[in-house]
């Protein structure tokens, strides 16, 4: 009957030993037998899985890890000096390889806008072989040390395309020549130092002024030279007094002394006094405008003589 | 009492920080098998205030992305034998449901279906004033509640307002804004042995885990099985499981009363195993592949291998026939329906106007137990099968994992319980003196 059985119904046979399976992912599912112990994570199993699946140690092993791994290795490598110097002199190389291109090499040097003299003293103070890479050119610092001539008042230096270091200078221009403790100097429009003079046959064109403290009052000095223009050729020069106000010296050994304030208008007073009553043409030494409410003359001896005859002679005094 | 009430708390507010992490482990912790479920929380922005579903405890709604399960060791009648064979199955389910959500998971719910549980019912009233009722009147209402003598070395793992009455209006669900004189409400107060819980607690936190919840087992397996209207008019669930079967009455969707039979699925393997003088393992194979309790005229004619690894071909080659398993099978399945008839008899439910019963649990899967249980139980018997919930796998299905998905569904809307609600302002000031008192008692 049971062999019958199992002829007719192999379906009913079935095998019942097989161990149940212990655990089971649902979803997934891995069967694991075991014999009588059912399988379990040890605790230090459990607590190592527990923390693989904490986000944050997720991520500081995945970042924190190679980026603490790099630093690491990147602080030993630098920590030899040998390897520092080697990479110092490597990026070294390097900057000149790159600097001393003839992209970069400037060849010569042009001075422009200066007369011959002042740019040979350009190219003395500046003692640059050619040709260099345009990096080791400090041009502010050579541009401070051509602004020391005291002819240059303004320079412009730039490297300009084609290695030419173009050195563009504005020169002063002389005015006024300034004679002070045996020299004479030339000055320009704002009373700087242009250049010294030889000799006043030098510049015989420019007006001469002297005495202390002129330079300051440069200004001032032209003004009244351009009012003194009706002198013409009998205007000798000025003179600075105590550093503060001025004395025309005309050729006939005559003074004009003018006042601190407004010596234009003083001076302008005598000019008008000359031209109407050729005052200047007068036997008079000084003409004291310090004062100019109170213009006062200073005779010369032979007319002071002849002053006083004429007096006696008019009072009926005897010469004596 | 305090201490339970702040144990409780602590466990509400650990909930409240899973929430906030948004994943919490399930963990039914039964005699047969240790299931795992991990769930995702969607949070709770899916919910507004308009909808009509908020809760003391908040509300999310949930998905299972992770699920285990292992075969139990070391627990015996729901109640944990071998702290260190339990643990270890602990650690199984946990660490595999991890892997299968790929998330760690530190805050558990667990559920446990031994440790005697005992049902109370309790009723307090307070005078109201004819006031408006707020939170604040419910908590002195629940703390009125005068406390029976649950018995030395218990604790009580729920203890739930299942009514309240406002002077003469009763049945009320929320009494919270309504005027009256007279608060009274009936609180039904489970307790169990703490042995139990402390051993549970003892496991858990040996896995790292935090426990954020305790159920009862029969209180989430009714949660899952019932349906909506068994639960509002009334109904038990019998959770058939392998150590004990518990057992627990619904009505208006409270539990009202819980107990359990120290009887289970592992008795019926344990007949097999005499009876057919076969390992425990390969009777329990036989039991779940050809188990009934039913025979009918095929099942003489139906022969089983039962084997064996004896080297004796007549002894490794024996077979029985279904009938005579289902012979043995029967006494014990009868046996534990009537246990549990005489627990619904105590319990006083042939009272309630519905007498639905729901068969869940492993043990329900029974072939011919829907034929069985009517003759003994009454005729209101139908095999529950526990809710569908979203991504549960298909494995977990099964009556076996009422529980499991009950307490998914008890992790995602708690029911309100007495610690949900703060202490009453009243009883703060001299607590805290005694307190103090001691403080100083202690340190000097």
């Amino acid at each position: 009957m049971r062999s019958l059985m199992r002829k007719s119904r192999p379906s009913r046979q079935y095998h019942s030993v097989a161990a149940p399976r212990a655990t089971r992912t649902m979803g997934g599912g891995q069967a694991r037998t075991s014999a009588n112990r059912d399988p379990a994570p040890s605790r230090l199993a459990y607590k190592v899985h527990r923390l693989w699946l904490t986000p944050t140690f997720r991520a500081l092993l995945r970042v924190g890890l190679p980026i603490g791994a790099v630093l690491l290795t990147v602080g030993w490598y630098f920590s030899i000096p040998e390897n520092r110097a080697a990479i110092a002199e490597k990026f070294t190389q390097i900057q000149r390889s790159v600097q001393e291109r003839p992209e970069f090499m400037v060849k010569l040097m042009a001075v422009e806008g200066a007369t011959p003299v002042v740019s040979d003293a350009v190219r003395q103070m500046l003692p640059v072989d050619f040709p260099i890479s345009s990096f080791d050119l400090d041009l502010e610092a050579m541009r401070q040390e051509i602004t020391t001539l005291d002819v240059v008042e303004k320079a412009d230096l730039r490297v300009r395309p084609g290695g030419v270091l173009e050195v563009a200078i504005t020169e002063r221009q002389p005015v006024i020549i300034w004679r002070h403790e045996g020299i004479l100097d030339l000055l320009d429009r704002t009373g700087h130092r242009v250049a010294s003079l030889m000799a006043r046959n030098g510049r015989s064109d420019l007006p001469l002024i002297a005495g202390a403290g002129a330079d300051d009052a440069v200004k001032e000095a032209l003004d009244l030279i351009e009012t003194a223009r009706p002198f013409g050729p009998k205007m000798r020069g000025l003179v600075r007094v105590g550093e503060r106000r001025w004395d025309v010296v005309l050729a006939t050994k005559q003074r004009i002394l003018l006042p601190e304030t407004d010596p234009v208008a003083a001076l302008e007073q005598v000019i008008a006094l000359d031209q109407a009553q050729e005052v200047m043409a007068r036997d008079l030494t000084v003409v004291d405008m310090r004062n100019p409410l109170r213009p006062t003359l200073r005779l010369g001896e032979p007319a002071v003589e002849e002053l006083r005859r004429i007096r006696a002679i008019e009072f009926g005094v005897d010469d004596q | 009492m305090t201490d339970i009430y702040s144990q409780q708390r602590a466990m509400r507010s650990m909930r409240e920080a899973a929430m906030q992490r948004g994943v919490i482990a399930i963990l039914d912790i039964g005699s047969s098998k240790i299931a795992c479920l991990i769930l995702r929380f969607d949070g709770p922005d899916q919910f507004r205030e308009s909808d009509g579903v908020g809760s003391l405890a908040g509300q999310s709604a949930f998905r299972v992305i992770g699920a285990a399960t292992t075969r139990s060791r070391g627990v015996r009648f729901g109640e944990i034998d071998a702290m260190q064979e339990t643990e270890r199955a602990i650690r199984t389910a946990i660490q595999a449901a991890q892997k299968m959500a790929n998330i760690r998971v530190d805050h558990v719910i667990a559920c446990f279906s031994g440790a005697n549980p005992r049902s109370y019912g309790l009723d307090g009233v307070v005078e109201l004033n004819n006031a408006a009722v707020t939170e604040d009147d419910v908590a002195r209402v629940l703390a009125a509640c005068d406390m029976p003598d649950i018995g030395e070395g218990r604790e009580v793992l729920h203890a739930q307002p299942v009514n309240f009455a406002l002077d003469h209006r009763s049945g009320l669900n929320d009494p919270r804004g309504q005027i009256g004189n007279r608060l009274a409400v009936d609180m039904h107060v489970l307790t169990v042995d703490s042995a139990v819980i402390q051993n549970l607690l003892y496991c858990i936190k040996r896995c790292d885990l935090e426990l954020a919840g305790l159920a009862s087992s029969a209180y989430v397996s009714g949660i899952s099985a019932l349906v909506e209207d068994e639960q509002e008019l009334g109904a038990a669930c019998i959770d058939l499981g392998g150590g004990s079967t518990g057992l627990s009455i619904f009505m208006k969707k409270h539990m009202i009363y819980s107990d359990s039979v120290r009887l289970g699925g592992d008795h019926v393997t344990s007949d097999i195993s005499k009876g057919l003088q076969v390992p425990l393992s390969t009777a329990e194979r036989i039991k779940t592949f050809y188990g009934g309790v039913v025979a009918t005229g095929m099942d003489d004619r139906e022969m089983i291998e039962i084997g064996g690894d004896t080297g004796d071909w007549e002894h490794d080659r024996r077979t029985v026939s279904r009938a005579e398993l289902i012979g043995i099978m029967r006494p014990r399945v009868e046996e534990i329906l009537e246990e549990v008839r005489a627990c619904l008899d105590a319990s006083g439910f042939e009272h309630l106007r519905s007498q639905q019963i729901v068969l869940t649990g492993g043990g329900s899967q029974i072939p011919g137990l829907d034929g069985l249980a009517p003759k003994i139980l009454g005729q209101q018997v139908r095999i529950g099968r526990p809710l569908r919930v979203q991504g549960l796998p298909q494995a977990a299905t099964g009556a076996g994992f009422a529980s499991a998905v009950g307490l998914c569904l008890f992790a995602a809307h708690p029911q309100d319980e007495w610690w949900d609600f703060d202490i009453p302002a009243e009883s703060y000031p001299a607590r805290s003196l005694r307190r103090a008192f001691r403080w100083f008692k202690d340190n000097w």
